[in-house]
């Protein structure tokens, strides 16, 4: 696990803002993103996240950081936010 | 702990041979530095009696999957703990600053993600910023070199006496466009000017044009909208995943409403949490974001930011 998931920090910090409206908003944006790569994200209590895949695959992830280690686990294929496919999906 | 309590922690870092410990020596000898609890690698190299002088042998832990940028430092983590149990118990005069000197070949971004995230340490210490030497006849050697210069927030030239001494300011400017730089022959500059409080302004980089340094470059974004400030910590954390170890560093002042801006600072994948600052530096209110980096293409990153902080503020196009 690496620092950018803040794996031992007691709050990831791209997550303290916003409170409760803006985790859901955040879940929201971030199912857009993930839906391009067939994945979808479920808040879990507003403490952690479910990370699923079309397959019925799941796995919980504490914070943005893991998020994006276990997406591109359950991907398969490197999660890149500069992919012109993405950017266009995005609008 | 209020972040203004905690003891101040400077990284002290540079490539073999570009004065560090002369530096360190000569700052140690000024009365201004006298509550300074120092932690080296080498102990014999520092040409002092100081009373506060500690030795670490480096190790660095590799957390399970981890990178090696976020590593944590055993041994600087137990060297700060025990410090701390010894001054609050009285048995080390009292400090009011740690500066860590590093190795030669040190990568900074470990020691920044120990301070960052070591439960005990992150809550008595905040680091102050990141100093690192470059001697000016030979620059930037080594990969090694260039990553502390792309960390630091004051970068020192030293060796500027000598007969083949080159002018390395302009390199340094254009690879680190965050950060100080100043000048110190024999170590000779003022804790006053060192440790100066600047301003949270970045340098202004021309927009969309990089800087090449070897492989390493640096480049500003420039965003005229307001940021969504969810929007931006998705895209930032996707990106530092994808392509995080070709990013040495990102800067940025945001905005994202408010009266002033949020100071976003990471090296590697190691991310300082952001800052909300009371002010903008200047009557420019569009952010600006610094990244330096191998293979870098702003147009590409400013497109996907753009998409990113839209999409946080329209719904999805339904599917046909």
């Amino acid at each position: 696990m690496c620092a950018l998931c803040g794996v031992l920090l007691e709050e990831h910090w791209a997550e303290g803002e916003g409170g409760r409206r803006g985790r859901t908003l955040r879940v929201a944006l971030l199912n857009r993103v993930l839906g391009h790569f067939g994945l979808r994200l479920d808040d879990w209590s507003g403490r952690t996240y479910v990370l699923r895949d079309r397959k019925g695959r799941s796995t919980v992830v504490a914070n943005l950081g893991a998020l994006w280690v276990e997406a591109e686990r359950l991907a398969g294929v490197p999660l890149d936010p500069l992919d012109p496919g993405l950017v266009r999906a995005l609008g | 702990m209020p972040s203004a309590e905690k003891t101040p922690v400077a990284l002290l870092t540079g490539f073999l041979g570009s004065g560090k410990t002369t530096l360190l020596s000569r700052l140690l000898a000024h009365p201004d530095m006298g509550e300074t609890a120092v932690i080296v690698n080498e102990l014999g190299e520092v040409a002092i009696d100081h009373h506060l002088l500690r030795r670490v042998d480096e190790r660095t832990v590799l957390l399970k999957n981890g990178c090696v940028c976020c590593s944590l430092r055993g041994d600087l983590a137990d060297e700060l703990r025990d410090l701390l149990g010894r001054r609050d118990r009285g048995e080390v005069p009292p400090f009011a600053r740690v500066v860590v000197e590093t190795t030669g070949l040190a990568d900074p971004a470990p020691i920044l993600y120990t301070l960052l995230s070591e439960p005990v340490v992150k809550h008595h210490f905040r680091l102050e910023r990141v100093i690192a030497t470059v001697d000016a006849v030979n620059g930037l050697p080594e990969p090694e070199s260039v990553r502390q210069a792309a960390a630091a927030d004051t970068l020192v030239v030293t060796k500027t006496d000598l007969e083949q001494a080159a002018d390395v300011r302009p390199t340094l400017e254009q690879l680190n466009p965050t950060a100080d730089v100043l000048q110190a022959c024999f170590g000779d500059v003022e804790p006053s000017v060192l440790f100066a409080t600047r301003g949270t302004d970045l340098r202004s980089v021309p927009a969309f044009e990089t800087r090449a340094h070897s492989d390493v470059s640096a480049c500003q974004l420039v965003v005229d909208e307001q940021l969504d400030w969810g929007a931006f910590g998705i895209w930032l954390t996707m990106l530092l995943q994808s392509r995080g170890s070709d990013i040495l560093r990102v800067k940025g002042l945001l905005n994202v409403g408010g009266d002033g801006p949020v100071l976003v600072n990471g090296v590697q994948h190691v991310v300082h949490p952001p800052e909300h600052l009371d002010a903008w530096p200047d009557d420019d209110r569009r952010s600006r974001i610094v990244f330096i980096g191998r293979g870098i293409e702003p147009e590409a990153l400013q497109r996907s930011l753009a998409a990113f902080n839209r999409a946080a503020s329209s719904p999805p196009t339904p599917r046909r």
